[in-house]
């Protein structure tokens, strides 16, 4: 049950996106995230939006994956489209009440729908073609200026790691303890908020008694490999930009200008 | 006559997910009132989904659990009571300690079952004896014991309950030599006593040989033999192309008998070896 949810999201396959250098991944959807919200006019976004498909299917991951992704924020995309079909301006096409519909409202509903829906597609990728590992890697190699701020950069990059290590197997010890309590009889599933909150009590205590020790272990572990934090640290995987990055960097620059071009050629799909 | 049953018993992990697998496949045994059972099995081969189901802590995707003729799922909200009477110790259970003092984690049990506090206070201090835990432990904190301590003391909660039947997922392991004999004896004692049906799962074919009265084998997720303890041991290569073995001195005197001694070659336990091989080595002495 616990084991059900998934965290990481990465899913590995062979695919010119899972080879990428995480830290031109991590630019890339930025800077992608950064168009979506530029766009003006259907013509820009429907570029973006088909830059955006083309890559699912590059990342050769099952599609019904970004579709569960897309399911869990459906409430919010179905919400601000329906908020956003009665805030057009210009003449009404139907109206009852306070309410009016017009087609600039529609049109605008549309356009914000589209841009929240490539908006989760385009992070999805990202997490769905980089592991974690990759992802902290790259961030920490990203942050590593603001180390000259006296920022700890690669500790809070290590602490990052730990945690993602540690999260299955703390779901796993919840799992274990919770199956060893209710042999005993904790009931778990029934009562009110107060007795359901209280049942937790015997799982919560050992599992925190256990996540210390392991802390402890992974401290003593740690140290006497001599691990002494960043400085001076050397990677077994150093980030190297190989060619294939040049060509995707390339592929990414030629589709900017074709959407400046749209973006500046069209006229905007006017805001209230 | 039969404590627990199941009949064509299946597990399957993930199901409808790429990462679906069997674990239990079509398992019918049956557990014998008062019998000590071992259960041996390679790393994966299905056990500890097994002796899970047998208590109702996970639900079989499809096959039966009888307890004493009743089938334990057929009132799903009733579980457990069934949980009471069949009581599972897991692995490392010391790790399920929780309470302010040892004697109030052992009573955690007793009073899920709606017993009075004076009740499971009686229950907690003869499980506690049973255990071998002494009594001026029973008022500390179970984070101050021992590890073998915690280890009594976690399989005292289980045995405060009473169960009919009591399921323990290798008590033993992680202790040392002298402590794990301690433990085994004591198990082997309370079985007597209570008269009630165990479960012994182990990795240690000395342990199993010494205190079972039959074996279940499994392997790959079935159930490969049901037998006498000395019948499953008399088949060692079987066992052996399953990842597992017999114990040590059975297989000396195996091999002993091989030679051509006139030794039992299903012995299972030193002192009996002994027994046999002094009188046979004097023997021989005076012949010389």
């Amino acid at each position: 049950m616990i084991s059900d949810i998934t965290l990481g999201q990465y899913f590995p396959a062979k695919s010119v996106l899972h080879r990428a250098d995480p830290r031109l991944k991590i630019c890339l959807t930025i800077f992608l995230i950064v168009l979506i919200f530029v766009a003006q006019n259907f013509f820009a976004l429907g570029l973006v939006a088909a830059g955006v498909v083309a890559v699912m299917l590059l990342s050769r991951i099952p599609l019904k994956l970004y579709f569960k992704s897309l399911k869990a924020i459906l409430v919010l995309v179905v919400f601000t489209a329906v908020l956003n079909i009665f805030y057009g301006s210009g003449e009404p096409l139907v109206q009852f009440g306070i309410f009016r519909i017009t087609l600039n409202g529609i049109l605008n509903s549309i356009f914000v729908t589209v841009r929240i829906v490539i908006l989760i597609l385009a992070t999805s990728i990202l997490t769905f073609t980089t592991s974690p590992t990759q992802l902290t890697d790259a961030i920490e190699r990203l942050l590593k200026p603001l180390t000259k701020l006296h920022v700890p950069v690669h500790e809070f990059a290590m602490m990052m790691t730990i945690a993602l290590r540690f999260v299955p197997t703390l779901l796993e010890e919840t799992d274990k303890i919770m199956s060893a309590q209710k042999a005993r009889g904790a009931d778990m599933e029934s009562g009110g908020l107060m007795q359901r909150i209280k049942a937790l009590i015997p799982v919560l205590i050992p599992l925190f008694v256990s996540a210390f020790r392991r802390a402890y272990d992974l401290a003593t572990a740690m140290e006497s490999r001599c691990y002494h934090g960043g400085e001076g640290r050397t990677k077994m995987k150093v980030l190297r930009f190989t060619q294939g990055d040049w060509v995707i960097l390339g592929v990414c620059a030629v589709f900017f200008a074709a959407f400046l071009a749209l973006n500046i050629a069209f006229p905007a799909v006017t805001h209230m | 006559m039969n404590i627990l049953e199941t009949k064509d018993l299946c597990y399957q992990y993930g199901v409808g997910t790429p990462f679906q697998k069997t674990a239990v496949e079509n398992v019918s045994l049956a557990i014998r009132q008062g019998e000590f059972l071992g259960v041996i099995g390679h790393t994966g081969s299905g056990k500890s989904t097994l002796i899970q189901m047998l208590n109702g802590l996970i639900r079989p995707t499809s096959g039966q659990v009888l307890l004493n003729g009743k089938d334990i799922w057929a009132e799903p909200k009733k579980i457990r009571q069934v949980r009471f009477q069949v009581g599972m110790v897991f692995q490392y259970p010391e790790y399920q300690l929780f309470e302010e003092t040892v004697l109030k984690d052992i009573m955690f049990g007793p009073k899920n079952m709606g017993l009075s506090e004076e009740e499971a206070r009686e229950r907690a201090l003869r499980a506690a004896h049973f255990t071998g835990l002494k009594q001026d432990l029973l008022e500390k904190s179970p984070f101050e014991l021992s590890g073998g301590e915690k280890r009594r003391a976690a399989i005292a909660g289980v045995i405060a309950m009473d169960p009919e039947v009591l399921i323990l997922d290798e008590p033993t392991a992680g202790l040392d030599p002298r402590g794990r004999d301690v433990l085994l004896a004591q198990i082997t004692q309370y079985h007597r006593e209570r008269n009630n049906t165990v479960l012994l799962v182990s990795h240690s074919m000395e342990d199993i040989g010494r205190t079972a009265d039959r074996l279940l084998v499994m392997n790959g997720g079935h159930k490969a033999m049901l037998e006498e303890t000395k019948t499953v041991f008399s088949r060692g290569p079987e066992l052996e192309q399953m990842g597992l073995r017999v114990p040590q001195i059975t297989k000396i005197m195996q091999e002993l008998k091989a030679m051509g001694c006139p030794v039992d070659p299903a012995t299972l336990t030193v002192d009996d070896a002994l027994k046999q091989l002094i009188p046979f080595l004097k023997r021989k002495e005076e012949a010389q």
